[in-house]
Formats: C-alpha cells, sequence, structure tokens
C-alpha cells in the first residue's frame, strides 16, 4: 500500500555524519521498541484521529513550498507523511534504520513545520505536529543531522544556542553598551537589574554573530525611554533547537531557564528580539511542556513592542525610509501569532513606499530555513534554496530590493535565495529600518 | 540572620543619604543598593572622564576603574564589585580590589555570613572559581552552575572537564565532557550534561542532576549516579539537619513528576510538574511547587496539596523559621499575590518580592508594588509607598520591622513597629 | 425473496443502525477518554467562539484560500456532501417507510430532484476516482482502500437509481439497495468515513489554537 520510504533516493545523496553514524548504530529491534514506546507512551487521541481522518485528498498539496518549488508528490505534506507516520504506523515500528534515516531527512529537512498546510487541509489536521512526532522518534533514536544536534547540545550544555560562554556573553553586551555610548553617552545595558518593566532577551547568533543588534537594542530602550535589563546568566537566549530536534525534555529545561530568569529578575514583561522560531517555543510550545498554559511572564515579539512604543509615542519617526521596501510575514509570528497588521503599521510609518507581496499575512509562503531546517547546516543548503524556488518567484514579482524579514531564519533563508536566484535585494530587520528613521532626541545625543 | 541582633532597631527614622544628588557629582549614576542593615546606599557611578567608581552614601570609592558592574552588598555589609583595569577583571571588596586579577570574573556569590566570596572566573580561556581572592589551582574548559556550602568551606560546580571540538556530537553524547568540581578538584565520572547541585550542609557530599547520554537523567551523588533512570529530573537538594546524605530531587516518569529521595519516590502523588523542593529549616517537613494538572499551579507539603491554585505561576516557596508555616508569591489572571498556607492576600499587585517570616513565623512581610509605587505589606496590610524599597526584614523579637527605602530623593533607613502597618 | 427482504428491511436494519450509532459513539467516546487521559491539555485551550469560527469557514462553499484556488473541487465537494446527506434523508421511498414504521413523515424531495441528485453524488465519486488516477499528489497518497471508499459511498446511489427506475428486477436491486445502504453505514465507524463525525472536532480545536493562542485565521 504505501511506497517505503526507503524507495525515494536523494537527487544526490548529501552525507550527514549525524544521519549515518547513527543509523549504522540502530538495530531493528531498538527501532521497534522505541517506536511503539512513543505511540504508547507519547501520541494519544490527536495523533489518531489525524491519521484516521485524512481521507488522502492531497489538498494540502499547494499548501507547500515544497511542492509548489518542486511539483512532484512526495514533496506535498500528506506525501510526507505517507513516507513517514503512516508506514511507522502500520509497520508498527517495524522499520529499518535506513528507513529511520530517510524519515530523519524528510522530518528535518523537507519541512518546516510552518504550518502552512493546517490552513489548507479541510479538516484542519496538524501535519507539522505529525512531523515533529517522527523528529522526536528520530531525537530517540539517536538519528538527528549533525549540525542541528551540535546545537541542541549547545543548549544543554550552555542554556544556549551557540556554545556562548558566561564571560563571552557578559563581555560582548559590554562591549556593545561601550560602542553605543559614542552615540549615545547616557545608553546602559543594565544587568541583572531586579525590578526593571522588562528584561530583553536575545538568541545565541545575536552576540556571536549578530552582536548590532543588540547594539541598535540598546539604542532602541534608550530612546524610548524604557526600564529594561539583560542577564548576566544563562536563560538570556530565548532560542531553543531542540524543540526542533523533537528533545522536549531540554526544549523544557530551556525554557524553564529562561523564565525563571526572567521571574528571579521580577520583570513584568520580556520583551524579545526580533526571531521567529524562539517566539513559537517561549510563546506556543515550551511553556506546555512545562505546564504552563500560557507564557507565566507576557512575552512580546519585538515587532509587537515596537509598535506599541509607536502607538504610545515612545518613539517617533524622524523620516521615512524612500527605497520601495516588501515585507515577508514570518510563519511563527503570524500563523503563530497574528502580528501581521501590526508590521504593516510599522512597514507604513517608517516607509513611504511598501509593496505587499503575495500571498502574504497568514497565507505567505516560508522562507524554507525555519523549523530548524537551516540549523541542519552546509550539507543541506543547496537542497533547502532549490526547494523555494516559489519564494524566488514571489520575492522577485514584488520588484523591490529591499526585503523586510523580521525573523532570523528568514532572514538567512531569504538571503540564500537572493544570492543563488541573484534577485537583486537585501532584507532587513525592523530594528533596522528603526535605526534609519527614528528620531533620536538632542538630549541624548552625543 | 543572627547577625541582625548587632543592628540598631531602635532609632525609628535615619536619613542616610540622597541618592538624588549624586547625579551633580557624577556624569551618570546607575540604580541604588542597599546594605542589610541598612546603613548603606551604594550606586556605580561613572565620572566625567568615563572612569567608574561606587558612591557610598554619597563618598566615591578612592579607587577608580575602566568598567564596573554587579554592584551587590555581602550579608556582612562589605559591599563588593566587579571592577576592570587595564583589560583585566577583579572583585574589588569596599573599594579594594583582589590582587589576582582574571581575563573574565562574574557571578559574586557569599556563605552565610558573608566571610567566604567566591566568584566565577576565566583566565586564558580556562574556567574555575576564586574564592577569597584565591583562584582554584585546577581550572577547567567551562563552568556551570556553583554551589556553596553556609560556612563557605566548600564549593561545587558544575565543570566542563573534557574539551570539545566543533560538532562533535557523538563525542559529546557517548563520552561525556562534563563532571563536578568541588573545591577545585573534579569527579572521575564524566556526564554528558551536568546542570543544578546541592552541597550537603557539612560540605561532606554534592549532588548534581546529570544526563547520560541523551535520554538518561538522573542524581549523582559524590559521582556516583543512582541507579534509577528517569526521563527528565530538575536540580537536587540536601535533607538539612540529618547526618544521612539524603538527596531530594523531583524525578520524571512515564510523564509525571514527583520527588524522589536517593533515587525512591517519596511522595504518593505525581504532577504535570514538580519543582523547587524545599525543607523546612528542621529538615521534617518538605514542600514543593507543583502544577496537580496542566495549567494550575499550587505547592505541596508532604505530599498535600494546598486548596487554592493559581493559572499561572507559583514561585519563591518560603518556609517559616519555625516550618510550621508556608508561603509563597503566585501569578493569576495576569496579577502578582502573595499566599501564606494556601490563602491568598486579598490585595493583588503589579509586582511581588519573596515573602520574609516573623522569627516568630506569626508574621508575613512582602515587598510589593502598584502602579510603579512600592510599599511593605505585612499580613496584608500595606504601609505607605514609596518610590523605591527593598525587601524588610524583621527585628529579632519580632516586633519591629526594618523598612529600607526611598522617599523624595533620599534614602530613609526606618524601623517601624508592626503596629503601624 | 420477501424471506431475505423482510431480513435486511428488518433484523438487519436494527443492526445496522446498532453498529453504525454504537460504532460511532464508541470512537468518539474511546477519543474523548484517550484525550483526557493523555493529552487531558487540550481541553484548555478548546474555544466555543473559535471553533464556531474555524468550522464556519470550512463548511461555507468558498470562504477558504484553498476552496478559492481549487474552484471545481470546491464546487464537487460540496454539491457531493449536500446530496449524499440530503438525497437519503428526503427521498420519498425513504419517508414512506419511516411512515410504515413509526408513523413518521415529513416534507420529501420530488423525485425527479432526487434523481438528480443520486446521480450528481454518483457523478462526484467518479470524479473523485479519476482525481486519484490523475493528479500525482493525490495518486502518491491514494489506495486501495480509497477507492474501496468511494465505491462503498457510491454505491447505494446506483443501487438505489436503478431501483428507481426498475431496469433490472426491482426486488434484487431493492434488496441490494438496502444492502448497500447498510454497509455503508457499518463502514462509516470503522473506515475514514469516520471523519463525518471527527471533522468538527478536528476544526474545532485547529480553530481554538489558530484563533485563541495565535490569534490568526485557519482558512
Amino acid at each position: 500500500m504505501a511506497v517505503p520510504a526507503t524507495k525515494l533516493k536523494e537527487k544526490k545523496e548529501i552525507i550527514d555524519v549525524g544521519l549515518e553514524e547513527g543509523a549504522a548504530r540502530l538495530t531493528y529491534e531498538r527501532i521497534e521498541q522505541v517506536i511503539n514506546r512513543v505511540i504508547t507512551a507519547e501520541m494519544a487521541a490527536r495523533m489518531k484521529v489525524y491519521v484516521d481522518t485524512c481521507i488522502h485528498c492531497g489538498l494540502c498539496s499547494t499548501a507547500c513550498h515544497y511542492y509548489l518549488s518542486h511539483g512532484t508528490p512526495e514533496w506535498a505534506p500528506v506525501g510526507k507523511v505517507k513516507q513517514t507516520m503512516w508506514e511507522i504506523l502500520e509497520k508498527k515500528g517495524k522499520v529499518s534504520p535506513e528507513f529511520i534515516k530517510r524519515a530523519s531527512i524528510i522530518a528535518s529537512t523537507e519541512c518546516n513545520v510552518c504550518r502552512r498546510c493546517s490552513m489548507y487541509c479541510p479538516y484542519g489536521i496538524d501535519v507539522a505536529y505529525i512531523m515533529a512526532t517522527v523528529r522526536r522518534i528520530c531525537h530517540l533514536l539517536g538519528v538527528t543531522p549533525q549540525y542541528i544536534q551540535d546545537t541542541a547540545h549547545s543548549h544543554s550544555a550552555t542554556m544556549n544556542q551557540m556554545w556562548v560562554k558566561e564571560d563571552e556573553w557578559i563581555d560582548t553586551l559590554q562591549w556593545q553598551e561601550g560602542e553605543a555610548q559614542a552615540e549615545m553617552p547616557s545608553l546602559r545595558i543594565a544587568l541583572d537589574k531586579e525590578g526593571a518593566d522588562i528584561m530583553y532577551s536575545v538568541i545565541g547568533p545575536e552576540p556571536k554573530f549578530r552582536a548590532q543588534l543588540i547594539y541598535q537594542a540598546a539604542i532602541l530602550m534608550t530612546a524610548a525611554g524604557v526600564d529594561w535589563t539583560m542577564p548576566a546568566s544563562p536563560g538570556w537566549d530565548n532560542s531553543d533547537m531542540a524543540m526542533f530536534t523533537g528533545d522536549f525534555e531540554m526544549m523544557g529545561r530551556i525554557k524553564r531557564t529562561h523564565f525563571e530568569t526572567a521571574a528571579k529578575l521580577r520583570v513584568k514583561k520580556i520583551v524579545m528580539g526580533e526571531c521567529g522560531h524562539a517566539f513559537r517555543s517561549v510563546y506556543d510550545v515550551g511553556n506546555r511542556w512545562l505546564g504552563w498554559k500560557m507564557p507565566p511572564i507576557p512575552v512580546i515579539h519585538a515587532t509587537q513592542f515596537y509598535y506599541e512604543l509607536l502607538k504610545e509615542g515612545k518613539i517617533k519617526i524622524a523620516r521615512k525610509l524612500k527605497e520601495p521596501v516588501t515585507l515577508h510575514d514570518p510563519c511563527n509570528i503570524v500563523r503563530g501569532r497574528g502580528l501581521h497588521e501590526m508590521m504593516r503599521y510599522l512597514v507604513n510609518a517608517t516607509c513611504e513606499n511598501f509593496v505587499e507581496m503575495y500571498p502574504n499575512r497568514e497565507q505567505n509562503h516560508c522562507c524554507c530555513a525555519g523549523g530548524g531546517v537551516i540549523n541542519c547546516g552546509p550539507p543541506w543548503k543547496t537542497k533547502r534554496v532549490e526547494s523555494n524556488s516559489i519564494k524566488a518567484e514571489q520575492l522577485a514579482a514584488t520588484g523591490v530590493h529591499i526585503c523586510i524579514a523580521p525573523c532570523h531564519n528568514c532572514h538567512g533563508g531569504l538571503e540564500d535565495i537572493i544570492n543563488t536566484y541573484k534577485l537583486n535585494m537585501h532584507t532587513m530587520f525592523f530594528i533596522d529600518v528603526l535605526m534609519k528613521t527614528m528620531e533620536i532626541p538632542d538630549a541624548l545625543k552625543a | 540572620m543572627s547577625e541582625s541582633k548587632k543592628w540598631d532597631w531602635d532609632t525609628s527614622e535615619e536619613l542616610i543619604a540622597t541618592p538624588s544628588e549624586w547625579k551633580t557629582k557624577f556624569a551618570r549614576v546607575q540604580e541604588p543598593y542597599v546594605s542589610p542593615d541598612g546603613k548603606k546606599v551604594a550606586a556605580i557611578a561613572r565620572n566625567e572622564d568615563g572612569t567608574y567608581t561606587a558612591c557610598v552614601n554619597g563618598e566615591a570609592w578612592e579607587n577608580t576603574y575602566e568598567n564596573m558592574w554587579n554592584l551587590r552588598f555581602g550579608p556582612d555589609g562589605r559591599l563588593t564589585a566587579i571592577v576592570s583595569e587595564a583589560g583585566e577583571w577583579t572583585l574589588a571588596v569596599d573599594g579594594v580590589p583582589w590582587e589576582n586579577k582574571f581575563a573574565y570574573v562574574w557571578d559574586t556569590k557569599f556563605n552565610e555570613d558573608g566571610q567566604t566570596i567566591a566568584v566565577k572566573i576565566q583566565q586564558d580561556t580556562r574556567y574555575g572559581l576564586a574564592v577569597n581572592d584565591q583562584p582554584w589551582e585546577n581550572l577547567f574548559e567551562h563552568i556551570g552552575k556553583y554551589v556553596m556550602t553556609p560556612d563557605g568551606q566548600y564549593m561545587a560546580a558544575a565543570v566542563q572537564a573534557v574539551p570539545l571540538g566543533q560538532a562533535e556530537v557523538f563525542k559529546f553524547k557517548d563520552e561525556g565532557t562534563w563532571t563536578v568540581a568541588v573545591n577545585g578538584n573534579a569527579w572521575e565520572k564524566i556526564f554528558t550534561n551536568v546542570w543544578g547541585l546541592d552541597c550537603s550542609p557539612d560540605g561532606k557530599h554534592v549532588a548534581a542532576e546529570v544526563r547520560m547520554g541523551l535520554y538518561d537523567y538522573t542524581i549523582a551523588m559524590d559521582g556516583e549516579m543512582w541507579p534509577e533512570k528517569f526521563n527528565c529530573v530538575w536540580e537536587p537538594v540536601f535533607r538539612p539537619k540529618t547526618s544521612e546524605a539524603l538527596a531530594t530531587a523531583p524525578v520524571r516518569a512515564a510523564g509525571k513528576w514527583t520527588l524522589a529521595v536517593n533515587g525512591k519516590p517519596v511522595w504518593d502523588s505525581k504532577f504535570v510538574q514538580c519543582w523547587h523542593q524545599t525543607y523546612s529549616p528542621d529538615g521534617r517537613k518538605l514542600a514543593a511547587i507543583v502544577a496537580p494538572s496542566f495549567g494550575q499551579w499550587t505547592v505541596a507539603i508532604d505530599g498535600k496539596l494546598w486548596a487554592t491554585t493559581f493559572n499561572e505561576l507559583v514561585t519563591d516557596l518560603t518556609f517559616s523559621p519555625d516550618g510550621n508555616r508556608l508561603a509563597a508569591i503566585a501569578k493569576d489572571d495576569g496579577h502578582w499575590k502573595i499566599v501564606v498556607d494556601g490563602t491568598p492576600w486579598p490585595a493583588m499587585y503589579d509586582m511581588v518580592w519573596p515573602p520574609v517570616f516573623s522569627p516568630d513565623g506569626s508574621k508575613v512581610a512582602s515587598k510589593v508594588e502598584k502602579g510603579g509605587k512600592y510599599t511593605i505589606a505585612l499580613n496584608g496590610k500595606p504601609w505607605r509607598e514609596c518610590e523605591a524599597l527593598w525587601n524588610p526584614v524583621f527585628s529579632p523579637d519580632g516586633k519591629k520591622v526594618l523598612v529600607r527605602c526611598i522617599e523624595d530623593g533620599k534614602y530613609y533607613r526606618r524601623i517601624v513597629p508592626i503596629s503601624e502597618f | 425473496m420477501q424471506g431475505i427482504y423482510e431480513f435486511v428491511r428488518g433484523p438487519l436494519l436494527w443492526l445496522t443502525f446498532i453498529v453504525f450509532i454504537g460504532g460511532s459513539l464508541y470512537r468518539l467516546i474511546s477519543m474523548y477518554y484517550l484525550l483526557k487521559k493523555k493529552e487531558r491539555w487540550v481541553f484548555n485551550y478548546m474555544s466555543l467562539k473559535y471553533s464556531l469560527r474555524s468550522i464556519l469557514h470550512w463548511i461555507i462553499p468558498f470562504a477558504s484560500a484553498n476552496m478559492r484556488q481549487r474552484p471545481i473541487m470546491t464546487v464537487m465537494s460540496f454539491v457531493f456532501h449536500i446530496c449524499l446527506l440530503v438525497t437519503p434523508v428526503f427521498l420519498l421511498s425513504h419517508i414512506v417507510l419511516w411512515d410504515e414504521s413509526w408513523n413518521l413523515s415529513w416534507w420529501a424531495l420530488p423525485d425527479w430532484i432526487a434523481d438528480i441528485m443520486a446521480l450528481v453524488v454518483i457523478g462526484a465519486c467518479v470524479f473523485f476516482a479519476f482525481r486519484r488516477q490523475i493528479l500525482p499528489e493525490v495518486k502518491y497518497v491514494t489506495s486501495v482502500a480509497d477507492y474501496a471508499i468511494l465505491a462503498i459511498t457510491a454505491a447505494p446511489f446506483i443501487t438505489g437509481f436503478l431501483a428507481y427506475h426498475q431496469w433490472i428486477e426491482y426486488r434484487t436491486m431493492l434488496i441490494l439497495h438496502i444492502l448497500a445502504g447498510e454497509a455503508m453505514l457499518v463502514a462509516i465507524p470503522f473506515t475514514r468515513l469516520i471523519h463525518m463525525f471527527y471533522f468538527w472536532f478536528t476544526r474545532a480545536y485547529t480553530g481554538s489554537e489558530f484563533g485563541g493562542v495565535r490569534h490568526a485565521r485557519d482558512w
């Protein structure tokens, strides 16, 4: 009935040590045992109802950018479920190591868990959840792509994504503070300031590669007169690749550290940088594993925070960007939090010429980097970019040269697409736009 | 706190300093900190030339530094700050820097009486602790959480003892790189991960939450793992006032949490979540913050639940000194509350600080905030509002409260009889 | 022949209803208990408002983006499901049976309309079968069971149509028709036809998560 997943060969086999070595260690017994433990202990009514309800209509196909880019059925959401979960359930876990390797490739590198297909399925079947469960099984079997596994290890050892050591973190903040003080002498990145209104949290790559974003956030906070702090201890990183490898225990530990850091600082809310997947983990997924229905300390995504600052008049726009811009709606804050109208308010407030891309808002095509796919690293990059030609077409159709993308993974993914398809565009975060357009009160200037 | 017996409990009002005026002396002044006895108020200040100092009761430290952060008073009233000079970092205590300097210094901790001060250090990309100006002889690849015994004689830290190359995923999970170091001496056993840890009060035992491989969580005591493995664990604590080494930790099995002592469950009940287990000071009672069902939080004492649940958060679980009463912070529908023995105070706040019991346990006081104004509430009754305020301290006889507060830019040390609440 | 007719119309029909209703209730109740036992947290997120919002957007033709992008499929699905449900309930000959047995009767469709509607159901089943053959993304996930479900669904309408027009021996056709109808009802709890009941719950849950937690539209 189902075509065994192993028959579908990669166009060009990509070698990933994590998968090869992981699969080589597997035995049929272990696979069966682990899968059945997941089936009995972790899967329940939702999975059963989803699998029993799916009428195999294929209507989810055109939701998926992989399918729209490749056009063949194995890329459709239901096609991926068929190659993985259906087979696993039908065979009751009696599948081969080779199958598990292929299932891991499908779940980890051919699905961004962007949830667009849930919006295309007449039943609203949560295919992302099914794929995440496949990843969970692969995690428990030790067959996860090397780079994202390394990232999960970093989370476990340091509570951040990038092996940033505790001193490096604080040192980076002090370095950015020093730099920014040249522009704004009164600026301060207050570390561990108990009782501040806001704890600002970021993702590991910010101190590692994009420290200017911390600089910019400090400028914005100071200009807006916000009482804010950043933690000097682990818990500053809101990101979470363990959520995407299926290491839910580690996901819980990371989220606990983040929330308890905020609780200990007695802040009223957490504002986080322009990251999508971290928002998903903090707002929607990680908290649940710990038993919190909603985040125990409110979590505000940067875009919503900027929107509120503008609305309340705490920051003002001095000049608008003249160049035409378009906006990419990141899945985790649009399908994940409905921030699309606030973002449009921001674009219109800061840019003179806003060109929508189509489709947009909840219907927007994914960047193909999120959901942990970009974190699977260089071996998978070409495939990831080739799997999103639809995005290249969508971007090109806007005819503009600036794309605002308020999410780190989207940023990386779109940059790769722009370079590969030679789109003559560049991406900006909202904070980049604000730095160019925002009014800096004279009293704060150097 | 035995120290508090020596404090001045008679002067009802003392104007210590006026921090709002310090701005005229310095280019910038940061937020103030106060000593435990309330006699000192201090803040990090930046001079016009860009150097940093600490301003204590209006007087600047003699030395200035290139950079300074983490200003903290110890329990004995000494003021510490992490300072840098010529690119090297150290700890300054009451204005005097330690002789030893390091590439980096952070995470200051004090023992109970404040005589022992420890910091994490990094030197030549090697990591460890420095205690009272003495760095550990052995340094490591990295350092995680650390704890010290109340007497300050023992420090235990999670340390990365084995180097790890880029993306060495199999080495990390199969061979492990982390262990525990006690006073700088690492256990032989290496684990995949080591997180929270605790020392027995006498310093003879150390327990840590560990992971072996990616799936097996347990507690390791003195380098030996519990034979029982779990789906997850949280940090252990030792039961006080016993000569036995009784490491107690939340453990997760079949998707539910409970508490285990030395690997064996101690409570029949299982929870959606269970953490922050706390023993009463005499070690007889064991309480923990639990979620009996999804999204509902409360406290369990010896396995029995408080009658009230809260839908957002319960935190800062605190036993009274006699162990008969228990208070915590709760958050419900967006409001912060103080809960004592399961009953929340009627008032709701924008923020609350950990509740403090009087020595006999009969009264509870807490710093609270509403609409940007702070006050102390005693048994739920608020005192007057202030601009800034620190946690209350009861007098040894429990009849007065030390209130350290800022009003109109002035820092006052006040002794307030409890009848005034 | 009369004996067989009496049997399929009498005891077998009772049995059919018992299996259909009992089986469906069993599926729903067992799912409810499984949910309560292992995924109890789901109830914390259920919202009546967003459940209804989601369901409404998916039972109104062209109310979702995907429906607008696939007009033929949308029309076929809606027409099919409407005819599938309405025809047997409002067919005069079925109402006569209700009247005879239970003294219950209600408005009936004119026979010629019912006739067309039966043809629509059969035609839609043929359409769906072709779709499964022609569209690669559908063919890829199609198994024999999917055709079997279409056959089970079409059979009562084919036999009913033939019986009504009496082109083949009426009695035999009628018995076959009743058997086919009974087969379909019995199949519902045990096949993916259970989507008839599950639809409301999966939509309600997805609608609640999208609306209540994620503040986004799911259509």
